[in-house]
């Protein structure tokens, strides 16, 4: 059977991560630091409309809400917050999983204006696993009066991702947040995240990778990516692909997988 | 380096595809962070502004001060030590009226009793057990909490806890252990079997247990009140009245670094024996200093720890003062049960600077710390005069009627702060760590070091005295 459309990309949001929603709506992911006032920033965009859950088989508690903007709707799934996506812990590995095979229509991520250098980190993996980011600098209010200020215009230009200016607490900029998620969602405006470059022993072994990684994942996921977090050595996320992607296909590919991890 | 060409590519990723990951050196996931560290300080160099003159970080200046190495532990010392000053001078009048107030009531009570002509065993046990371990509870207990919590909470949200974690983090590591520990030490002044529940937060399996296992040396509010009025009583006894409250408050103080301190050691120990490894590293956060909310610190530390805790002191003393009541009144030959307890506890009590009736105390204790003193008070009283205890002093003659000296209540306060953990606690170890062999060696080892450290005292008082 392969790859299909039902093993990954919509379908999966209401199989595996519980979220029902409407065709036309669009999903939204919201992730971010610890502490960054993303709960606000995820409260000032859903007012109301919210309820919690818990992550299936997961004790990670989870938030989702939903607005309305230019008679689109969008539903919000606010994301563990972490500083990472090196999947250390349940709640890296949630936050990777659902913008990894979710495949939101954007993915808004949450930074605090006043480390900007620390939140770019988790920004910069983000834009590797998708291209559909937006960069909200929250806390704005805070920078300022710490002195600290950010030219917006060269950090949209340093990420190649749409920049919002907000300070949730305050209520500014969500308005921006929501007409540039709407654009980017929409497909109106196409962001390209600026790519690392790891120097040339990496870049090579990541070559000799990709081939092999192109056939078997079928446009479904980022080759460059998967190969990134193999030479990483990281084993879970071969169980989330095999997991979100090959689910239905062969119980016997499962249980060799189990059997790896044992050794 | 091969990957197999002739692998389908519609089969699902298997054994010989996770072995790409497994073959490539640890340096290359190294080489990789790294790499995405570089690209986003060199981003943010490149748009990040600061005006120095702008720029009075208050909570720079704050955490230059608090997490100093120099002023750090200091302050921290001073703090713990200025909490348990306002909790000691603020605790001893609302305490005694308190006990007025109930033995009032014990009065009416007995006097209700006789009135109806109920038998003598009825109104021993509801009244003299029942009712008397219950106003002890609440009057001793009340008091403090009530003054205590608000002052921890206080702290709390004024965002200082993570900045102790923060300086006994290098502590920690150098004894083996993680650096959040120190956070679950935090939840442990308030319950330890919420601390033991907060360990969760370790993510190594090894540092977690350590945690778990060394959590009860934190002596968490069942046993503050225990600890608060041995310590008013015969540390603050002993000096001029008006530096009472304060050499209280330095002995509590202080037992806590002892807390702290075998904390540290025996986490060391473990971590070189029984569960070894190396520390793993975290990230520490640390929240910038908020102005603490009033309304919400009241709400918290009365309503969710004070009322809480003392709710469960209630239920548990209330069975406990009826056992205590029949042990004491329930002969075999010339003794009473207790008695005979105590009698076979005697000689290890003796030999560690306590006596029988103060092990069986923290025996009968077991389910809940906060009922120790009360069952003591109960079993001395039950063998000798009856007193009415509304006042320090009276608690004090009738402590020092039983042959208790400093000596006594140092090794009374070591033995609450380092023996087994509530029950509770207990068993919330045994669900945590999975094993009930780990909640055995979670009571046993704990009393082991209790017993040694008293030992060591009362041998070395005895050596001098």
């Amino acid at each position: 059977m392969g790859l299909t459309n039902q093993s990954c990309g919509r379908a999966l949001i209401s199989q595996k991560f519980n979220i029902s929603f409407n065709k036309e709506d669009f999903i939204i992911a919201l992730a971010g630091n610890p502490n960054v006032g993303k709960s606000t920033v995820f409260n000032g965009l859903t007012g109301l409309n919210q309820h919690t859950g818990n992550w299936p088989g997961k004790t990670v508690a989870t938030a989702r809400g939903s607005y309305t903007h230019k008679d689109k709707k969008f539903i919000l799934v606010d994301l563990p917050g972490t500083y990472s996506l090196f999947a250390n812990s349940a709640e890296e590995q949630i936050a990777r999983d659902f913008i990894c095979f979710g495949n939101p229509d954007a993915t808004i991520i949450v930074a605090d204006a006043t480390c900007l250098e620390r939140n770019l980190n988790l920004a910069l993996q983000v834009m590797e696993l998708t291209d559909k980011v937006i960069l909200c600098l929250n806390l704005m209010d805070e920078a300022d009066k710490k002195g600290i200020s950010i030219d917006i215009k060269q950090l949209e230009k340093e990420l190649g991702i749409p920049v919002i200016p907000t300070a949730a607490r305050k209520k500014l900029g969500l308005r921006a947040l929501m007409d540039a998620t709407y654009d980017v969602a929409s497909k109106i405006k196409k962001p390209t995240p600026r790519k690392i470059s790891y120097g040339n022993a990496i870049e090579s072994e990541i070559q000799k990778i990709i081939p092999y990684l192109e056939k078997k994942l079928n446009n479904k996921l980022d080759p460059r990516w998967v190969a990134l977090r193999l030479l990483e050595g990281d084993t879970t996320l071969l169980d989330s692909i095999n997991a979100f992607l090959y689910e239905n296909n062969s119980p016997l590919a499962y249980k060799e997988v189990a059997y790896a991890h044992e050794c | 380096m091969n990957v197999n060409p002739v692998l389908n590519p519609s089969q699902p990723m298997t054994e010989s595809e996770i072995k790409i990951g497994y073959d490539y050196p640890e340096h290359l996931k190294d080489e990789i962070v790294s790499a995405i560290y570089q690209e986003a300080q060199g981003i943010a160099q490149k748009v990040v502004s600061i005006n120095k003159k702008k720029a009075k970080d208050w909570d720079a200046i704050l955490d230059g001060i608090l997490t100093s190495r120099i002023t750090g532990y200091p302050i921290m010392f001073l703090l713990l030590g200025a909490v348990f000053w306002i909790t000691i001078s603020g605790a001893n009048v609302p305490s005694s009226l308190l006990a007025a107030f109930f033995f009032k009531i014990e009065d009416y009570l007995t006097y209700l009793f006789t009135s109806l002509s109920a038998p003598e065993w009825l109104h021993g046990i509801l009244v003299l057990g029942v009712y008397r371990t219950l106003a002890w509870v609440v009057s001793v207990m009340l008091p403090p909490m009530a003054i205590f919590f608000p002052c921890f909470t206080l702290l709390e949200d004024f965002g200082y806890l993570p900045r102790v974690a923060f300086n006994l983090d290098r502590l920690f590591k150098k004894a083996g252990a993680h650096g959040k520990q120190s956070l679950t030490m935090s939840m442990g002044f308030g319950c330890n079997a919420a601390g033991v529940i907060a360990c969760r937060i370790i993510e190594s399996p090894r540092e977690r247990l350590i945690a778990m296992l060394t959590n009860s040396f934190v002596p968490c509010n069942g046993r503050f009140p225990t600890l608060l009025l041995i310590a008013s009583i015969f540390m603050g006894g002993a000096v001029a009245s008006q530096y009472r409250t304060l050499t209280a408050s330095f002995v509590v103080s202080s037992l806590v670094l002892v807390g702290i301190l075998i904390t540290l050691i025996v986490s060391w120990g473990l971590s070189k024996t029984l569960l070894k490894g190396i520390p793993s590293s975290f990230t520490l956060e640390l929240p910038p200093y908020r102005k603490p909310q009033i309304g919400k610190i009241i709400y918290r530390s009365i309503i969710d720890r004070t009322i809480f805790v003392l709710g469960r002191a209630v239920v548990i003393a209330a069975p406990a003062g009826l056992i205590i009541w029949l042990m004491a009144n329930i002969h075999i030959g010339s003794q009473s049960l207790l008695a005979h307890g105590a009698t076979l506890l005697q000689p290890l009590g003796h030999l560690i600077g306590l006596d029988g009736y103060i092990l069986m105390a923290f025996i009968l204790g077991l389910p809940a710390n906060e009922i120790v003193l009360p069952i003591l008070m109960m079993s001395y009283m039950a063998e000798g005069a009856m007193l009415e205890l509304d006042s320090l002093q009276e608690i004090a003659n009738l402590f020092i009627a039983n042959g208790w000296t400093g000596l006594t209540a140092l090794n009374v306060m070591l033995f609450s702060l380092l023996h087994f953990p509530c029950g509770t606690t207990l068993w919330t170890l045994r669900k945590e760590s999975g094993s009930f062999r780990w909640a055995v060696f979670g009571a046993l080892m704990p009393t082991c070091i209790a017993i040694l450290v008293c030992f060591l005292t009362t041998q070395i008082y005895r050596l001098f005295i």
